[in-house]
C-alpha cells in the first residue's frame, strides 16, 4: 500500500522552483505530431492521391497490399490508401466545422450567462444548455438525417449543436472565475461597460481553456463522425469516409480483415492525436493543474 | 418544508418542464419531414379518397397542435401510437427492444465500473511510478478507440480467429441461458471496455484531487493508516465527482448501444430506431427518440439528487 | 487567562534524559537540495517552546518531519526520539509512526477551513482518533467523550456542533475541533503550525488560551511554530529562531526578545517594532529577501543580508552557549549578561 502521506503532502513540500513557465511537454509534442500526420494526409490528398479513391474497378477487387496498391483495394476495387487520404479531409472538415460552430456559439452565450446580472437570463441559458446536453450528438444526427437526409452537412451541424453545451459551461465557469477577481470587480464598479470587460479581460483569460476544450471536442467529433458514417448517417457514397469504410468492409471480416484495420487505425490515431494535444495543452495552460503534476 | 425537500421539488419541476419542452421540440422537428405518410403507405397511384380516408384514420388531417397533444398525452400510458408504415402498435415493439438494450447497457456499466474504479485508484496512488503511468497510457489509447471499432476488433479476434464467442445475434435469456450469455460477452466488452477507459481517467483525477486536500493530512496526523485514510476519507469524497460522470456514462452507453447493436446484429432499441429511419416510420422514430431523451433527462435528474445526498454541503443548511 | 509558569523552571531547558522529545541533527532535503540542516533541540514535559521563522526558513518542514508526514521526494536523516518509545522516529516504518501519531504526538495545522472531512460529521471525526488508538472502549463511549472534548474546547452548544458537518461551522470553530482531536488522547507532545494565522484577531487570543490550557492540563510539551513574535511572547517560555533551515538562536523568550544575539533575530525584532524607525525615518526592515529553498549561502546562512558580515562568516559559525540557550553567529550583538 503506497504511503499516502507522500501523495498527500506533495503540494506543501515542493520547493518553489516552479516559478518558471512549464515547457510544452512530450504529451503535447506527440499529439502535435499525430495531428500533423492527419493534417498532412488531408492536405496531400488535395494535390495527389495514388489513385482516384472513387474509381470503381471490378477487376481489381479485394487485392491485398502490394507495390501498386499500398494498402490494397476494397470490394469495389477502390484503392484503400487513397480512400484513407481523402477520408482524412472529411474527418478534419467535420471536426473543424462542428467544433467551430460549437465554440463560436457556446462561448459567447456562456460568457453572457455568467455576466448577466439578471438571474432569469443566466438560469434559462443554463437550463437550456442542460436540455441540449441531454441529447447526444448521435441522436441529433440521426434525427437530422431522418428529416433532412444524411449528409456531411447534417452530421456537422448535429455534432456542432450537441457540443455547444460543453463550451457554454466552460465559458461560463471560466468567466465566473474571472469576474470574481478584484481587478474585474473594480472595473465593474468604475462603470466599465460589460462588453469591454468581456472582450478585454474575460476572453483573453478563458482563451486557453477554450482551446483545450476545442482539442478535446475535436476528438469527440471525430468519434461521432466515424460512428455516424458507420451507421450510414454521415458522408454518403461515393465520397470516402473512414467510418463508412468500416461499415462496407464488415461483412468481409473473415476473408479480408485488413480492410477493417486501416480505417480503424486512422480513426484511433486521429482521436488519440487530438486527445494528447488537449492533454498537453492542459498541462501547460490550466492553472488548476499548477500544484499537482 | 425542509431545504432538502424544497430542492428536490424544484428539481422535479425542472425535470418535468424539460420533458415537455423536449417533446415539443421533437414533435415539431419530425413534422418538418416532407412527404405524406398516407401516400407512402398506399403507393403513388393511390386515389385521393383512399389517401384522405387513411389520413382520417391516422389522425394526420387534424391541425398539428392537436396531433401533438394526442401523441404526448398517450406517452405516459405507454401509448406511442400506431405506425403508419407497419400498422403495428409502437408501444409493445419499444418495450421488447428496450429490455434487450437494457441488458446490454447495464451489464456494460457494471463491467466498466469494476474495471475502472480499482485501476483509477491504482493510477492515482502510483501516478509517478511505472504502473500508474502505464494505466494512464493505456486509458489514453482506450478512449481513442470508438466502441464499434473495438467491437469489430473483438469479433475478429474472439469470433473469427478463436471461435470462442458468436459474432452476433441474440437469444432471450429465458430461452437458452448459455447461448444468451455467450452472445452477451463481446458486445458488453465493446461497450464496457471503452467506457472503462474513460471512467478510469475520471477516477484517477478525482482521487488525485482528493488526496491533495488538507483533511487527508489531518487523517494521517490522527494516526490512520494509508489504506484506511484512503477508504474512509478519500473515496467518500472522490465519489462525488465520479457519480456525476457515471450518469453521463449511462447516457453515453445508451447511445453507444445504438451502434453496437448494428455491429452485433442485436434487436435492441438502437436497431429499432435505425430501421424506423430507413423505413421513414415517422411515429416510430419520434417515439424512440422521445424515450431516449427522457431516459437521459431522468439519469441527469437522479444524478443531481444523488449529488445532493452524497455531499452535505449541497443540502442548503 | 494565562497559565502560570514555574519561575524556577522558566527557560532552563532540560537535560536530554528528562526530555519528552529530543531532536538531534535533523536534516531534511529534497534530493540534493538541503532544506533543513542540523536542527537539534529538546522539549521537556509541560514546556512551551516557540519556533520562529519566516516562510522559507524550514520551520513547517521541521514539524512535518517530526510527525513523519514528509512528502515524496523529501528525505530526513538524524534522530528524533520520543520518551517511552524505544525506536528512533527517523527511519521508522509507516506502521510504527501511525501508532504514535494522534496518540503520543499530535499536530494542529494552519488552515482550519479545509482541515476537516466535509462529508463526515464532527463527532465522528473526533471519535475516530480515539477509536483508532483504542482510548475509548466503544463507539458510543467515543462519541460521548468527543462531545466532552468539544465542550472543553469551548464550542458553543457542543451537542449540536457534534452532529454538524464542518461547513456549518466557522473557521474558529473548526480549529477548535482540530484542537479537540489533537488533545483527545492526551498526547505527550503537541505541535502547532501557525494555528491562529488564518483566524480573526478576536478569535486568535481565545484559541491561544485554549492551546495553553490544553497542554497545561495534560502536562504535554508544546512546539508552537509561527512567524508572529507577539504570539510567541504570549504563549511560550522558550524560543528557537530558525533561518535558512538552521536554528540560529535559542533561549528563554524574555531574554532572546530583549537581548537578541544573532543578527537575524535582531533584525526580526527591529522589524516588528512599529514604533521605531531607522535613520531615514522608515520602518526597520532586514535588507534583501529570503533566498529560495536550498539557495542559502554557504557558511553562515544569513551572511548575504547581514550588515556585520565579513570573511569569517564564510565558515559555518559554531553554536555558542548552552544547548537550550545560545546562538550561532561570528559577530553577535547584545551582551553576554544573563
Amino acid at each position: 500500500m503506497a504511503d499516502l502521506s507522500a501523495t498527500a503532502s506533495e503540494v506543501v513540500e515542493e520547493p518553489e522552483a516552479r516559478a518558471t513557465r512549464r515547457p510544452l511537454g512530450p504529451t503535447f509534442k506527440l499529439g502535435a505530431v499525430v495531428v500533423g500526420l492527419v493534417l498532412l494526409a488531408a492536405l496531400v490528398s488535395f494535390v495527389w492521391t495514388p489513385y482516384n479513391p472513387e474509381l470503381v474497378d471490378p477487376r481489381e477487387r479485394l487485392l491485398g497490399p502490394s507495390a501498386s496498391h499500398w494498402l490494397g483495394t476494397d470490394k469495389f476495387g477502390r484503392d484503400v490508401f487513397s480512400q484513407i487520404l481523402v477520408g482524412a479531409r472529411i474527418t478534419l472538415f467535420v471536426g473543424v466545422i462542428a467544433v467551430g460552430l460549437a465554440a463560436l456559439i457556446g462561448t459567447p452565450i456562456g460568457i453572457i450567462a455568467a455576466m448577466s446580472r439578471r438571474k432569469s437570463v443566466s438560469e434559462t441559458l443554463l437550463r437550456g444548455s442542460d436540455l441540449v446536453l441531454a441529447t447526444p450528438a448521435l441522436l441529433l444526427a440521426i434525427m437530422f438525417g431522418a428529416v433532412f437526409g444524411a449528409s456531411t452537412l447534417t452530421a456537422m451541424i448535429a455534432i456542432g449543436i450537441a457540443t455547444i453545451p460543453a463550451f457554454l459551461r466552460l465559458a461560463r465557469s471560466g468567466t465566473l472565475q474571472v469576474m470574481a477577481t478584484e481587478y474585474i470587480m473594480a472595473a465593474r464598479i468604475a462603470g466599465r461597460p460589460p462588453l469591454a470587460i468581456a472582450t478585454r479581460h474575460v476572453l483573453p483569460n478563458i482563451a486557453g481553456l477554450v482551446i483545450i476544450q476545442g482539442s478535446v471536442a475535436f476528438a469527440i467529433a471525430v468519434l461521432a463522425e466515424a460512428a455516424l458514417s458507420f451507421l450510414g448517417f454521415g458522408t454518403p457514397p461515393p465520397t470516402p469516409s473512414w467510418g463508412r469504410m468500416l461499415q462496407e468492409s464488415q461483412e468481409l471480416i473473415t476473408s479480408n480483415p485488413l480492410l477493417l484495420l486501416w480505417p480503424a487505425l486512422a480513426i484511433a490515431l486521429a482521436v488519440l492525436g487530438f486527445n494528447l494535444l488537449g492533454d498537453g495543452l492542459r498541462d501547460r495552460f490550466d492553472p488548476k493543474l499548477e500544484a499537482r503534476r | 418544508m425542509s431545504p432538502l425537500l424544497r430542492n428536490a421539488a424544484s428539481r422535479l419541476a425542472v425535470f418535468f418542464a424539460s420533458i415537455v419542452i423536449a417533446s415539443i421540440l421533437i414533435f415539431a422537428f419530425m413534422s418538418i419531414l416532407p412527404g405524406d405518410p398516407a401516400r407512402v403507405a398506399l403507393g403513388v397511384n393511390a386515389s385521393p379518397e383512399a389517401v384522405r380516408a387513411l389520413h382520417a384514420q391516422f389522425g394526420t388531417d387534424r391541425p398539428l397542435p392537436v396531433q401533438y397533444l394526442h401523441w404526448v398525452t398517450g406517452l405516459p400510458r405507454g401509448d406511442f401510437g400506431t405506425s403508419y408504415v407497419s400498422q403495428a402498435t409502437i408501444g409493445p415493439q419499444i418495450a421488447d427492444r428496450l429490455l434487450v438494450t437494457l441488458w446490454l447497457v447495464i451489464t456494460a456499466m457494471i463491467v466498466s465500473i469494476f474495471i475502472a474504479v480499482p485501476l483509477g485508484i491504482l493510477a492515482a496512488l502510483r501516478h509517478r511510478r511505472m504502473s500508474g503511468l502505464a494505466v494512464s497510457g493505456l486509458s489514453q489509447v482506450g478512449i481513442a478507440i470508438p466502441g464499434f471499432v473495438a467491437g469489430i476488433g473483438l469479433i475478429y479476434v474472439f469470433a473469427v480467429k478463436l471461435r470462442l464467442f458468436p459474432s452476433g445475434g441474440w437469444t432471450p435469456p429465458a430461452e437458452d441461458p448459455p447461448a444468451f450469455l455467450k452472445q452477451l460477452v463481446l458486445p458488453v466488452l465493446s461497450l464496457g471496455l471503452v467506457q472503462a477507459a474513460i471512467l478510469t481517467r475520471y477516477v484517477r483525477s478525482a482521487v488525485l484531487d482528493v488526496l491533495q486536500e488538507d483533511y487527508i493530512r489531518t487523517a494521517l496526523a490522527k494516526g490512520l493508516g494509508s489504506f484506511r485514510t484512503l477508504v474512509r476519507h478519500g473515496l467518500r469524497n472522490a465519489a462525488i465527482p465520479v457519480v456525476t460522470v457515471l450518469g453521463l456514462q449511462l447516457t453515453t452507453l445508451l447511445i453507444g448501444a445504438v451502434v453496437i447493436e448494428r455491429v452485433f446484429v442485436i434487436p435492441g432499441l438502437g436497431s429499432l430506431l435505425l430501421d424506423g429511419v430507413a423505413n421513414r416510420d415517422l411515429l416510430l422514430v419520434q417515439g424512440v427518440v422521445m424515450l431516449l431523451v427522457v431516459a437521459a433527462l431522468l439519469i441527469n435528474f437522479v444524478v443531481d439528487l444523488l449529488y445532493t445526498i452524497l455531499d452535505p454541503r449541497l443540502r442548503g443548511a | 487567562m494565562t497559565t502560570q509558569i514555574d519561575p524556577a523552571r522558566r527557560g532552563a531547558g532540560v537535560a536530554p534524559s528528562e526530555a519528552v522529545l529530543t531532536v538531534e541533527g535533523l536534516n531534511v532535503s529534497a534530493g540534493d537540495v538541503p532544506l533543513v540542516k542540523d536542527v537539534s533541540f529538546s522539549l521537556a514535559a509541560g514546556e512551551r517552546v516557540g519556533l520562529i521563522g519566516e516562510s522559507g526558513s524550514g520551520k513547517s518542514l521541521t514539524a512535518t518531519s517530526l510527525m513523519g508526514l514528509l512528502g515524496e521526494g523529501l528525505q530526513a536523516s538524524g534522530s528524533i526520539r520520543l520518551a517511552g518509545v524505544s525506536h528512533d522516529l527517523v527511519g521508522a516504518s509507516p506502521k510504527q509512526l501511525a501508532k504514535l501519531r494522534g496518540r503520543q504526538m499530535t499536530m494542529v495545522f494552519q488552515e482550519p477551513m479545509t482541515a476537516l472531512n466535509p462529508t463526515m460529521r464532527v463527532v465522528d471525526q473526533v471519535a475516530e482518533v480515539m477509536l483508532i488508538h483504542g482510548t475509548a472502549d466503544s463507539r458510543a463511549a467515543a462519541r460521548k467523550a468527543s462531545v466532552d472534548m468539544l465542550e472543553r474546547v469551548r464550542l458553543p452548544d457542543p451537542e449540536r456542533a457534534a452532529k454538524a458537518y464542518p461547513h456549518q461551522l466557522s473557521g474558529g470553530q473548526r480549529q477548535r475541533v482540530v484542537l479537540a482531536i489533537a488533545l483527545a488522547n492526551d498526547p505527550k507532545v503537541l505541535l502547532c503550525d501557525e494555528p491562529t494565522t488564518a483566524l480573526d484577531v478576536t478569535v486568535q487570543s481565545q484559541m491561544l488560551d485554549l492551546i495553553a490550557a490544553g497542554v497545561a492540563e495534560r502536562g504535554a510539551a508544546l512546539l508552537f511554530i509561527t512567524h508572529d513574535l507577539a504570539v510567541v511572547a504570549t504563549v511560550c517560555e522558550r524560543v528557537l529562531v530558525m533561518y535558512g533551515g538552521r536554528i540560529v538562536e535559542a533561549g528563554p523568550v524574555e531574554e532572546v526578545f530583549t537581548n537578541p544575539r544573532h543578527r537575524y533575530t535582531e533584525g526580526l525584532l527591529a522589524a516588528s517594532d512599529l514604533e521605531s524607525s531607522d535613520d531615514s525615518g522608515r520602518l526597520n526592515t532586514i535588507p534583501g529577501t529570503v533566498p529560495p529553498a536550498g539557495r542559502f549561502p554557504s557558511g553562515c546562512v544569513f551572511r548575504n543580508r547581514c550588515a556585520h558580515a565579513d570573511q569569517t562568516c564564510a565558515e559555518l559559525p559554531p553554536w555558542m552557549g548552552a544547548a537550550a540557550h545560545g546562538h550561532a553567529c561570528w559577530h553577535p550583538g547584545g551582551t553576554d549578561e544573563r
